[in-house]
């Protein structure tokens, strides 16, 4: 008989988990903390974390103890040197895990908004399942910062909301976050997030964000992951969509150890329109998966996703696509996209579309690919004097730039390019 | 300007030129005909730089330098050019960019400043005019959804830019109308001057109607199998290849 030495973080070393906190959210925790001992953390067989080896990663530095303990890092992240240049936004700052009044903007006197300390009050929305995601679930149970967000209806935010995570450990830290923001019908708003980390520490961040966008309400999301080397992050985003919304999301990743990004969709409503964008730019070792879902409930409504990739030195890609269309959501058109560029033969990526239709009057597509660059391509603009670094850099722009170029504000795009400009060159 | 001796290549295991002779002056064209598979392709690749191809002896001067030893972009540098047979189509780059990237770069090969924006859209409507392209489509991807006739214009507008001491054109002809073949012909024509040649490689003598060599070699199983005037070119249209092939053949 072999005998294997479980982990330290196997399903009953979690028996060492810390008893939950008393609050508003009292209950919710509980049931988290019980959904972490029933299910335990992915361990390497699990299906949804197949390629990315999340436990083995984590258990060489977080005891059950460390990983659910909220920690201060220790120190302070320079916040202005990762904002972005020209981007004028109502700033919500998050530094080591805690949100920070003294650098946010003070929105009490903007009209159509509200933020709250989210465990101040029972939870306002309740999109993330515990069930589904470990990690979701030891947010859920042990995360002790967040905020609640909400738009009035009719409310059109004059500025964009700029949530930042800013992190500094030169020691291991786990940090949990979460927002939940809830769109009023016909409401509109923008919402950039941006994750940064500084220092040498192993860095754990767990983010979950429930958002809710109400009937005829438009959101602009963008999250850009930039985390240094040594940080494992997993985000959970849910987001609801009522009938007649419209959301267009993004989501870079360029930097980081591990990252996980849960992004699922919920179309619950009818005519409905979600566009999904992802670029993933990385090298070394850093590891990127996006498992997405995009689940039609309702009839009428439309969604389109493209994330694409490049990967150099020994990265991982991953992307999991599903597209669920339920048996009431008639006319429906989703398509979905993945396409990969590997640049060295150590880089890999796994991409799975999966599609579930049960509605029979619809129209899906998918279509994934993973290549080298064009060398056809390559000789072509070199045979005109385009060096072969400039060449490269430009075939690889272009394809990065599909992504890019529908980006709904200018400074950002702007600021997109350049961070895509510097990590091909 | 260019002297190639006894060139020899290979694609994989397979020798396509088996010892190739050829010297161009400024000022001249040459076209290389042949039958399909004779290496004329080849020997555009060779020049231009492709590296699928395994050079396994000779030697190519141009200009003084050893043309071999450079990458495709020196080759570009140094004034060498080639329209393509088979122009690549490259979403999210446009022609316009390109060019200004290849035009400024090549440039600072020759120690001259980049272009200002100005100069370079000035020079870029001139030359526009030559093949009669249309700017809305160089403002596109490149050759991206461009028709045949298009992409071969492209090709001749990028010639045009560049100005290249020498051009080699690939097939140039295949798959254009008559009315394309003459917009292109009539390009070719104006930039050719007293400094700078072309080679033509073309498997018909239509395009010999409209650029008119001043040598013509036939290719034939990687060799230059004999070499004429311009109504050399004629007698092949009239001939046909076969002849050509029985006299190499007898010649073995």
């Amino acid at each position: 008989m072999s005998v294997t030495s479980a982990s330290p973080l196997s399903k009953d070393a979690l028996v060492a988990l810390p008893a939950t906190a008393t609050d508003a959210w009292t209950e919710q925790r509980a049931q988290a903390r019980q959904a972490l001992l029933k299910n335990g953390l992915p361990a390497a067989r699990s299906e949804e974390y197949r390629f990315t080896p999340v436990l083995r990663s984590l258990e060489k530095k977080f005891s059950p103890r460390q990983l659910a303990g909220y920690s201060e890092g220790t120190s302070l992240p320079a916040l202005d040197a990762h904002l972005i240049p020209g981007f004028d936004a109502y700033r919500l700052v998050f530094i080591n895990g805690a949100f920070d009044a003294t650098r946010s903007t003070d929105l009490s006197g903007i009209p159509g908004i509200t933020i709250q300390p989210l465990f101040n009050d029972r939870p306002m929305l309740n999109l993330a399942d515990v069930e589904a995601d470990a990690f979701t679930a030891l947010n859920t149970g042990f995360g002790t910062h967040g905020l609640a967000i909400e738009v009035a209806p009719g409310t059109r935010l004059a500025k964009p909301l700029l949530v930042w995570h800013g992190q500094k450990s030169d020691s291991p830290a786990a940090f949990h976050t979460r927002l939940q923001i809830k769109l009023g019908a016909a409401s509109e708003a923008t919402l950039v997030e941006k994750f940064d980390t500084e220092g040498s520490g192993d860095v754990f961040h767990t983010f979950v964000e429930e958002i809710e966008v109400g009937e005829q309400a438009k959101l602009q999301y963008c999250k850009i992951q930039n985390d240094a080397g040594q940080v494992t992050q997993i985000a959970n985003t849910v987001i609801r969509q009522a009938d007649s919304s419209r959301i267009d999301t993004f989501t870079f990743t360029f930097d980081g150890k591990l990252v996980r990004n849960n992004f699922q969709i919920v179309i619950d409503g009818e005519n409905c329109e979600s566009h999904f964008f992802g670029l993933y730019l990385v090298k070394g070792n850093t590891l990127v998966d996006n498992h997405t879902v995009v689940d039609h409930k309702k009839p009428n409504s439309f969604s389109n996703e493209m994330y694409k990739g490049v990967m150099d030195g020994q990265s991982k890609g991953v992307f999991n696509g599903k597209i669920f269309v339920r048996p009431h959501a008639q006319k429906t058109n989703a398509f979905q996209s993945n396409r990969n560029i590997l640049l060295s033969d150590t880089a890999t990526v796994n991409t799975k579309p999966q599609l579930e239709i049960w509605a029979d009057d619809v129209k899906c597509s998918h279509g994934c690919t993973s290549g080298q660059l064009d060398e056809e391509a390559m000789f072509y603009l070199q045979s005109r004097g385009i060096s072969k670094s400039a060449a490269r850099a430009m075939l690889l722009y272009a394809f990065a730039g599909e992504v890019i170029q529908p980006l709904f504000d200018e400074t950002l795009k702007h600021y997109i390019d350049q961070l895509v400009s510097q990590k091909l060159h | 300007m260019l002297t190639i001796k006894n060139l020899q290549a290979k694609i994989g295991d397979k020798e396509i030129l088996k010892g190739i002779n050829l010297k161009v002056k400024a000022g001249e064209v040459h076209a290389i005909m042949g039958p399909n598979g004779s290496g004329k392709s080849t020997l555009a690749s060779v020049l231009s730089g492709r590296e699928e191809y395994e050079v396994t002896g000779g030697e190519v001067d141009f200009e003084g330098k050893n043309l071999l030893e450079l990458e495709p972009e020196e080759r570009a540098r140094e004034g060498i050019f080639m329209a393509f047979q088979y122009p690549v189509e490259i979403p999210g780059v446009s022609t316009i960019n390109f060019m200004k990237t290849a035009l400024n770069q090549i440039r600072d090969h020759r120690g001259q400043p980049p272009l200002d924006a100005v100069s370079f859209l000035q020079l870029m409507k001139e030359k526009m005019k030559l093949v009669q392209i249309d700017q809305s489509l160089l403002n596109r991807s490149l050759n991206e959804g461009f028709s045949g006739g298009e992409k071969k214009r492209n090709e001749i507008f990028q010639m045009a830019m560049l100005e290249p001491k020498l051009s080699i054109l690939d097939e140039t002809d295949s798959g254009l109308d008559i009315d394309a073949l003459r917009i292109v012909a009539n390009g070719v024509n104006a930039l050719r001057s007293k400094n700078n040649a072309t080679i033509v490689v073309t498997h018909y003598q239509r395009l010999l109607d409209y650029i008119v060599p001043d040598f013509v070699h036939v290719l034939y199983k990687g060799r230059i199998v004999k070499s004429g005037g311009k109504e050399l070119a004629l007698e092949l249209e009239a001939k046909g290849y076969d002849w050509i092939k029985t006299e190499a053949a007898l010649a073995e």
